[in-house]
């Protein structure tokens, strides 16, 4: 597929955002993945969200680490400046770029053997500390690029393609991220783009750690039955909890749910994360009680999917710093160096 | 003095009698409050006027195991170990046969006379001085802590009687470090009263070495190299630290932190001017620099050996996407955990061709404080202007310990060299942006910072093999252009860091050598014993890597150049040779790599032996 060059012309009729921007001005490169993979549906759901959301692609910037995954960020907002880094690295290096200018939107985009094995320690350090991203697991339980060996989310018993079957405890990336403190904790399925562009969204306009973790079927290496993160599986399984809409700030409010229906949460931002209860008993907004339903769920069988947990009242690690509102990268001698006149001072004192 | 050395009076030799010129050696339990002590000693010197050099030898530890302080007085200023010591503070019964052992003959050992201790503890040709500490702090004192604490600031009292060090200075010194704490003042002036009264009234003093007032010390400053390097990276513009504690480094991002809250802090506002994140481990570490260095804020971490083992993925990662990071290795003895409190040089080959595959990076060798406060500056512009790693190599000899050095300068209308960095209106303007294309002929690109341009200028970075447009490309010729430029940028490097710097001896000379880092006061003194011994020796101080050319037409200039260095392998030399395709035997390595700073007599003794072997050996040859 990537031997097709991609046609710069847009067709007239395609709908326009506030920027006057298509959808097409948040594509990318064309995806050198396989047919029928995921983690397009995924890049395509962030396209959506970019676009609904009118941001500046050039405002974003997109960091992964190394595999399948993190290959797609070559795949969309080819305006924005993207890192690829090292392998399970991803979360360092974006906590370090989000420092240096923190007027920029930042997403970093993994998979389940960056994030949850050779990377589970960075991944575990970015959401202790706040940092505001949206951090996406494309999850699909396996290495794609050295096709098919086992990642840590792999359920226990769950078989390989070859028929090797998992002994190992999967490693829960949400119940991980709820216990670690992530702000904004959701659970999707590349294959449910409905749910997933609003929880993306979301994600973006929040201020702190927002997690994303995100089922992802491996056509080539984990889409066969025994498998418990294939298309198959995960559509028989997939519990969600909530519907989300995502409002932007100043937008009129078009229909009214009646109360216990819904639940609304508003951002720092201003926008309304307006959510329709599923199961009428989960709110969202109780971090004990997701981390609960979520291990309850699971136990048996389950995918929970939807928006897990917000805390709207979120700090970031700018916060925990005190931080100036200006970015770093912006600030010249006249900022930052004391001057001659403290460094005699000092040196009096090293007398 | 005690009876012991009544009794063995026979056998004495002449005490040693020098004035501003002798060791002193204070052997300490870790955690005791020595240290406080032990450098308000040394600055009082200094305050007469009188150079000094103090080294702290402790353990991997915090309390309870065995740690020295010794301090040179020296007016001639030479500031490196001598090796020997004329005194011995015995402080710690857990080394008293090895303290005892390491005392020049005819010179003399403090200790604690309280409790009587038998002849054979004692040597018959050292003038031994005995103190009741103990009891006179047992007399004084109620509270435990009080009187191991003040049994220090008791020797000192002692000390300054029998080496006629000022009272003044030291009074003058302990109000300034007690200012506001007038009770702590008191109780302090008390002890150090007492331990003066109790030589005063009974025993013979002055001894033969003595301190007498001088001018040798004159604007200079007295600080350790990793306060001067954090300063460094305030005055060099570093928004952003992370780092992961590890000895001999942590003071340095410590003092960062100190620094930055004093002076880094938008009085406005209230809020920082920098973030400091202490991070997991080192990967994580370099990690955030990578990261930040990528959005165009200037970082720095700081680290040892095994995070610089750890960092190593990361350092290959910027050299290839051509990323500005800063590291300060306070290098330590290594290999593995290694000596963790005792200084080496021993990470040059490690960080020069740090990484997989095919690289070479920028070192910067400081050889003392000044010089770490104008490098780590340095080498935040220079990972600007380069894009790519540059590392600052100390040793815990220049980290740790206070340094008699000059004053840290800055100009107040130096810029920071930011590279460069094509904004929005070059690229407005039409200006060709190729991220990874050489288009000054120097082998330095054009970079952009994420969000400048709505369309233009944004780019991927990869650690993978790309064109100069920053595509992903896995053909030849793109692969060697990218691998030929960063080694033309390596080129370009040569004559923007540090030059090296000659010293030529007062006559012509046949043999040269070459040092760096803390070597450096040990072999200024070095050349001087050698002169005496009527043995010229050019030398040449390496500052960084890449090398510049001076430094082989050094050593094409001299017969044989002996590399001194602090490494069991000769690393520089190694270095040397790989670089320049030299004959090994045209330079001969000189090897100190004990975990004890280097001395001048080691150096002396090993290259004047070297000299007059090579010269009999040629002489012989002449005379076939």
């Amino acid at each position: 597929m990537t031997f097709v060059a991609k046609p710069k012309l847009h067709h007239p009729t395609l709908p326009q955002n506030a920027l006057c921007y298509t959808r097409r001005d948040y594509e990318g490169k064309i995806s050198t993945l396989c047919a029928g993979c995921g983690h397009d549906s995924i890049s395509a759901a962030i396209i959506q969200a970019c676009w609904e959301l009118s941001l500046e692609p050039h405002r974003l910037a997109k960091l992964s680490g190394i595999g399948c995954s993190s290959k797609t960020p070559d795949y969309f907002l080819g305006q924005s400046h993207g890192f690829n880094t090292v392998h399970g690295r991803m979360p360092s290096v974006l906590t370090g770029a989000n420092l240096a200018n923190r007027e920029l939107i930042y997403l970093g985009v993994s998979g389940d053997g960056d994030s949850a094995s050779i990377g589970i320690g960075q991944f575990v350090h970015a959401i202790r500390r706040g940092v505001n991203m949206t951090y996406i697991v494309e999850n699909n339980g396996v290495y794609g690029l050295t096709k098919g060996q086992f990642s840590a989310t792999a359920d226990q018993g769950s078989t390989s393609k070859r028929g090797v079957v998992n002994a190992d405890s999967p490693i829960d990336l949400i119940g991980l991220a709820l216990q670690l403190g992530a702000t904004y904790v959701g659970r999707s399925f590349s294959g449910d783009k409905a749910q997933l562009v609003p929880l993306i969204k979301g994600a973006i306009a929040h201020r702190g750690a927002a997690f994303l973790d995100v089922i992802s079927p491996c056509v080539a290496f984990n889409n066969h039955a025994g498998s418990t993160k294939s298309y198959e599986y995960v559509r028989a399984h997939n519990d969600a909890v909530n519907r989300l809409d995502v409002i932007p700030a100043r937008a009129e409010i078009a229909v009214d749910y009646s109360a216990g229906e819904t639940v609304e949460v508003e951002q720092h931002d201003g926008s309304r994360l307006r959510l329709h209860k599923i199961d009428a008993d989960y709110d969202p907004r109780d971090r004990i009680a997701a981390m609960n339903y979520v291990q309850q769920h699971q136990a048996r069988g389950e995918v929970v999917t939807g928006l897990l947990y917000v805390d709207a009242e979120a700090e970031d690690l700018h916060a925990h710093l005190n931080t100036v509102t200006a970015p770093f990268n912006r600030l010249e001698a006249a900022e930052l160096s004391p001057g001659a006149a403290v460094l005699a001072k000092i040196n009096a004192g090293f007398r | 003095m005690a009876t012991v050395q009544e009794e063995t009076a026979a056998a004495v030799p002449v005490p040693l009698s020098a004035v501003n010129d002798f060791v002193i050696k204070f052997a300490n339990v870790n955690g005791s409050g020595s240290a406080s002590a032990n450098e308000l000693f040394a600055k009082s010197i200094l305050r007469m006027g009188v150079p000094v050099s103090p080294r702290n030898i402790f353990p991997s530890n915090i309390q309870g195991l065995p740690t020295w302080y010794e301090v040179r007085v020296n007016e001639r200023g030479w500031l490196g170990r001598r090796g020997g010591v004329d005194l011995m503070v015995a402080m710690n019964p857990q080394t008293w046969d090895a303290d005892l052992a390491e005392i020049e003959p005819g010179g003399y050992l403090f200790y604690d006379s309280t409790k009587p201790l038998p002849r054979s503890k004692f040597r018959s040709d050292v003038h031994v001085i005995g103190v009741p500490l103990t009891q006179l702090c047992s007399e004084h004192y109620t509270v435990a802590r009080e009187r191991q604490l003040f049994k220090n600031i008791m020797y000192i009292g002692a000390l300054s009687v029998l080496l006629e060090v000022e009272p003044d200075a030291i009074e003058k010194l302990l109000a300034e470090q007690y200012r506001g704490k007038e009770k702590l003042l008191d109780a302090n002036r008390q002890a150090f009263q007492l331990g003066r009264r109790y030589v005063l009234d009974n025993l013979p003093h002055p001894i033969g070495l003595r301190v007498r007032r001088a001018d040798n010390v004159g604007e200079r400053i007295f600080v350790d190299g990793n306060t001067a390097a954090a300063l460094g990276c305030v005055y060099g513009g570093a928004t952003v630290c992370a780092w992961y504690p590890i000895t001999p480094s942590s003071s340095l991002a410590e003092a960062f932190q100190k620094y930055c809250m004093k002076y880094r802090v938008d009085p406005a506002s209230g809020a920082n001017r920098f973030a400091i994140v202490q991070a997991e481990d080192e990967i994580a570490s370099i990690g955030m620099v990578v990261g930040a260095g990528w959005n165009g804020a200037r970082a720095f971490t700081t680290t040892s050996g095994p995070g610089i083992s750890l960092m190593n993925e990361f350092i290959g990662l910027a050299y290839f996407a051509e990323i500005p990071v800063t590291i300060i290795d306070v290098q330590r003895g290594g290999p593995s955990t290694g000596m963790p409190t005792r200084t080496q040089q021993s990470d040059v080959l490690a960080c020069a061709y740090a990484s997989h595959g095919d690289t070479k990076h920028v070192l910067l060798l400081p050889q003392d404080p000044t010089e770490c406060f104008e490098f780590a500056a340095a080498a935040l512009d220079l990972a600007d202007r380069l894009q790519t790693p540059v590392f600052v190599l100390t040793d815990l000899d220049i980290g740790m310990n206070q340094r008699l050095c000059e004053p840290l300068a800055w100009d107040d209308a130096r810029v920071y060299d930011r590279g460069k960095v094509m904004t929005a209106e070059e690229l407005d303007a039409g200006k060709e942006f190729g991220r990874y294309k050489d288009v000054d002929g120097d082998g330095i690109p054009y970079r952009t910072y994420p969000g400048t341009h709505p369309t233009k200028g944004a780019y991927f970075t990869r650690g993978t093999s790309r064109d100069p447009y920053a595509r992903y490309s896995e053909r030849g010729p793109d692969y060697v252009y990218n691998m030929e430029r960063l080694l033309h940028k390596f080129d370009t490097a040569r004559s923007l860091v540090p030059a090296p710097l000659p010293r030529s001896a007062a006559k012509p000379a046949r043999f040269g050598a070459i040092y760096y880092g803390s070597t450096s006061p040990a072999m200024a003194e070095a050349i001087a014993l050698l002169e005496q011994d009527g043995l010229q020796l050019d030398t040449l101080r390496v500052r960084a890597f890449p090398f510049a050319e001076s430094v082989r037409a050094f050593i094409d200039a001299h017969d044989a150049v002996y590399v001194v260095e602090q490494n069991r392998d000769a690393q520089l030399r190694s270095l040397l040779i790989n670089e320049f395709d030299l004959d090994p035997a045209r330079v001969p390595a000189v090897l100190h790599y004990d975990g004890t700073p280097i001395t001048a007599r080691f150096i002396a003794r090993a290259i004047g032996e070297r000299v007059r072997t090579a010269a009999a050996q040629t002489s012989h040859a002449g005379a076939c």
